[in-house]
């Protein structure tokens, strides 16, 4: 029915700086039709909307290359209210609600129905009354079209989650101008009945002639409610294709792909001896924000790399928060036997446990005190190393020498770029920080070594080193390691097994050298209908 | 040229101007009939009695609490012991030490309790700090008044109880500390030995210390909290121990001033007494989450410099009463350029 599309991308590639995040993404939507938009963190979902929408970061990065056309027409949005004038209207994961203002307010924020008022001719029309009964009336029929239950009168802050969600739908479709509608994982916060709502909702504006793009992890959604699917992967468009042409399955595979399946064959060939259970969770939770653990069983053997995977937010890093009591935790842990106490940061360093934490500028450096200072510090608190005594043992005071010595072994070991070992940790880049990180959890001599995002945010070169690293400490000195990461690839080209977590929950354990749409089946949390555990 | 560049940077902008500023009163103080000798005696004295105060400021900075303007606990915790340690009546060194023996249990819990206090307004402590001075200074000036002090040296005359506002140590321990092995050159120029000694003492153990165990986790519970948590270091001892250390330096340094100074001021005398403290360790080129020893030795002396040659020199020159007027203004300001300044990142 159309000869030109509502939406064309084409050719669209976006770097920051020298590093590529979208490369050649070419799309189009039609009028009336849902486009299903899935992909892993990172693959480039959120840098797509962004230019789309016309995000400010998009232009202060440099912009981007490729065009983007609507009704046959091409714009370049530098920032959101062009795309809201070209009638691009985008619901958001965080919610952009005024709290203390009710629904009709907020749907009609800054496009308030108007009453004439005698100060206006002095003033100018920011003096005008709000026309309270118009704009009812226009909010009403904006949630009608929802067919949501929601109270125009309550106040935002009062409503729970999934009705803020559709205050926010309801504000874009308010807007008449809106041809277009991207909806940014809606369902994310939602029950699975309002859920089924959205989509039912979903589905009747597509039929009003608004074409959506939808966003989401949750695939079996996407199944049922979207005309065509993208899948991305690196910042590429792997699978460009109707709907009924694929499967959860061919999504999954598409997802997470098998680039470096190649390396993944090597580390079976080893001889090592994978001992007894040296780490065991049992019914682990931990309260920590956005990685909520509900229930967590593990049983970690003595020699192996073991891998937690799964999607943001599902509770991968809050497994090696809590065992390490930075964040708030029940359950048993049992280390080599023996009982492990929660919620005390010492007990498990103590025990010869040690953690590179994901956050690597927030915990895991100083940022302002020297490499060596960084390296040293956790085996001084702990362990007492690196004290000398001064005045006959009286007391014991840093033994600079040796900390230097240990600092310049790391350097070399772990190939840290810096002037000396007294260079401030600020003036590293993320890769070298990142060694610094690991040299610290390194000097404790750790039984057992938690390693979350441990590539997160390096380049390259960096992220190879690092990752042999990890290996050479496991086969060389028979270091257990547990590695959390988002990047199902590099988990599977080091590790021997691989939790996933789902919804707080370890939804299956895998072998690294099951295919790789095993694992993405498990991350989508569909695990029920077909993935088998090992 | 590189080597003068460094310098600057090293020493900072603030510093260099201060002290080009104090070279300048000592170059213009014999033209206006100020003596150098008894200037230079004077900056020492001063220097020796306010250094131990200064330096109290080091550990609370060092641990994240931010400076100290609860430093009038402390000096409470000083009063109290040499108010007592007259009571007694003890003389000389043995009284000074009285006093100390005493003002040191007390600082000790009053740097425990204000510890805990400060550990659950974290991110606003100076604030805090700040009333909790004023406060305990207003709660004291009711226990000046109550406390069964009795020694005639003390109370009102007139009334037989009560401690007086200003206290005379003179026939105590006046120059206790301060005067052991000190010397005169000339009739002008005093050097008070004594209080050097006690006050690189001071700095030498608070130097070792930053560079024991405790030390070290003291300052990375400064530097990042959050590492330091997850290196296994409790940060609210830590934070705790360095308001104790704190309090008990302030103790310490009130006794220190007065046997120089001569007269213990009770009431609304320690409600001020941070402030200098706290701009002179700005002025010596800490910020408010780094300190050194360094820090406090430049500071003191330019600040005290400052204070004792603008009223003798300024005032010469313009015939006018301006010494408190430039007083408040450098340490005022020296207070807000510090909390306004952004930590540059290389």
């Amino acid at each position: 029915m159309e000869t030109t599309p509502l939406l064309r991308v084409e050719g669209v590639g976006k770097a920051y700086y020298s590093n590529v995040v979208l490369k050649n993404i070419t799309f189009s939507l039609e009028e009336g039709r849902i486009l299903g938009v899935v992909g892993e963190n990172g693959a480039g979902k959120s840098t797509l909307m962004n230019i789309l929408f016309g995000m400010s970061v998009i232009e202060k990065t440099g912009g981007y290359t490729g065009s983007i056309f609507v009704n046959g027409e091409e714009v370049h949005f530098r920032r959101p209210k062009d795309a809201l004038n070209a009638g691009i209207g985008m619901v958001h994961q965080e919610f952009s609600l005024i709290p203390g203002f009710t629904v009709t307010e907020n749907i009609l924020l800054n496009r308030e129905s108007l009453n004439y008022t005698v100060a206006e001719e002095v003033f100018g029309s920011c003096l005008r009354t709000l026309n309270r009964p118009a704009m009812t009336t226009r909010a009403e029929s904006a949630i009608k079209k929802l067919n949501v239950d929601l109270d125009g009168e309550t106040l935002i802050a009062e409503l729970p989650v999934g009705h803020k969600q559709f205050t926010e739908i309801a504000r874009e479709i308010a807007n008449s101008s809106t041809k277009i509608l991207v909806l940014d994982e809606p369902t994310a916060v939602l029950t699975e009945s309002e859920a089924d709502i959205l989509l039912a909702s979903m589905r009747r504006l597509a039929d009003a002639g608004i074409a959506i793009i939808f966003i989401s992890h949750r695939l079996n959604e996407v199944l049922t409610i979207c005309d065509d699917i993208v899948v991305l992967r690196d910042g590429e468009v792997v699978l460009n294709t109707p709907t009924a042409q694929t499967s959860v399955r061919g999504m999954a595979a598409a997802m997470v792909g098998r680039k470096v399946e190649s390396i993944a064959p090597e580390n079976n060939e080893d001889t090592r001896l994978i001992g007894e259970t040296l780490l065991e969770v049992d019914h682990l939770w931990v309260d920590m924000p956005g990685e909520t653990v509900r229930n967590v069983n593990l049983a970690i053997r003595q020699g192996e790399i073991f891998g937690i995977g799964g999607l943001a937010g599902q509770g991968k890093l809050g497994i090696a928060n809590g065992i390490m009591g930075l964040a708030p935790a029940g359950g048993t842990v049992r280390f080599d036997g023996k009982p492990l106490a929660l919620n005390q940061p010492s007990a498990p360093l103590a025990a010869g446990i040690s953690a590179v934490s994901e956050d690597r500028r927030g915990v895991g450096l100083l940022l302002e005190e020297s490499i060596a200072w960084n390296i040293i510090f956790s085996a001084m608190q702990n362990q007492g190393k690196f004290l000398k005594p001064l005045a006959g043992g009286l007391v014991r005071v840093r033994d600079e020498a040796a900390i230097c010595a240990c600092a310049q072994r790391y350097i070399a070991d772990l190939e840290i770029k810096c002037v000396n070992e007294l260079q401030i940790v600020q003036e590293l880049s993320g890769g070298n920080q990142q060694k610094v990180c690991l040299a610290k959890a390194f000097e404790t001599n750790p039984r057992l070594l938690f390693v979350a995002e441990p590539t997160r945010g390096i380049d390259v070169g960096a992220k190879k080193v690092v990752l042999d690293t990890l290996q050479r400490y496991n086969r060389e000195f028979g270091m257990t390691i547990v590695m959390v990461s988002s990047e199902l690839e590099e988990l599977r080209s080091i590790c021997d097994r691989i939790a996933i977590t789902d919804r707080g929950r370890i939804a299956g354990i895998l072998p690294a050298s099951e295919p790789s749409e095993n694992f993405g089946i498990l991350m989508m949390g569909t695990a029920h209908e077909g993935a088998q555990t090992a | 040229m590189n080597a003068i560049k460094n310098f600057i940077e090293e020493a900072g902008w603030p510093r260099i101007l201060i002290a080009a500023f104090l070279v300048l009163l000592f170059v213009a103080a014999p033209f206006v009939n100020v003596r150098l000798d008894a200037s230079l005696s004077d900056t020492l004295v001063r220097f020796g009695m306010n250094g131990v105060m200064v330096l109290a400021m080091v550990p609370m900075i060092q641990s994240g609490c931010g400076l100290n303007f609860g430093l009038p606990l402390g000096i409470i915790a000083g009063l109290l012991g040499a108010v007592t340690s007259v009571e007694l009546g003890v003389q000389g060194f043995a009284g000074v030490c009285t006093a100390m023996g005493i003002a040191l249990p007390i600082a000790i819990i009053f740097g425990w309790g204000y510890g805990l206090l400060l550990n659950k307004v974290k991110g606003d402590e100076m604030m805090i700090a700040t009333y909790v001075g004023f406060s305990s200074v207003a709660i004291m000036c009711i226990m000046w008044l109550v406390l069964p002090y009795s020694s005639p040296n003390m109370v009102w005359g007139y009334a037989g109880q009560g401690l007086r506002t200003t206290i005379s140590v003179e026939e105590f321990w006046q120059n206790a500390i301060g005067g052991i092995g000190s010397f005169n050159i000339g009739e002008f120029f005093y050097f008070p030995t004594g209080m050097f000694v006690f006050f690189f003492l001071c700095c030498g153990l608070m130097a070792l210390f930053m560079r024991t165990r405790t030390g070290t986790a003291m300052t990375t519970v400064g530097s990042n909290p959050e590492y330091a948590r997850a290196s296994g270091v409790n940060i609210d001892h830590m934070r705790t121990l360095s308001v104790i250390i704190s309090t008990v330096l302030g103790a310490l340094g009130i006794i220190i001033y007065q046997q120089s100074f001569g007269f213990i001021q009770l009431y609304m005398g320690p409600f001020y007494m941070a402030f200098p403290a706290v701009a002179a360790i700005l002025i010596g080129g800490a910020s408010v989450k780094k300190a050194s020893i360094v820090n406090v030795i430049v500071g003191t002396i330019l600040f005290q410099g400052i204070l004792t040659m603008t009223p003798s020199v300024i005032n010469s020159m313009i015939q006018t009463d301006m010494s408190e007027v430039i007083r408040i203004i450098v340490s005022n300001g020296m207070i807000l350029y510090a909390l306004t300044r952004v930590t540059k990142v290389k």
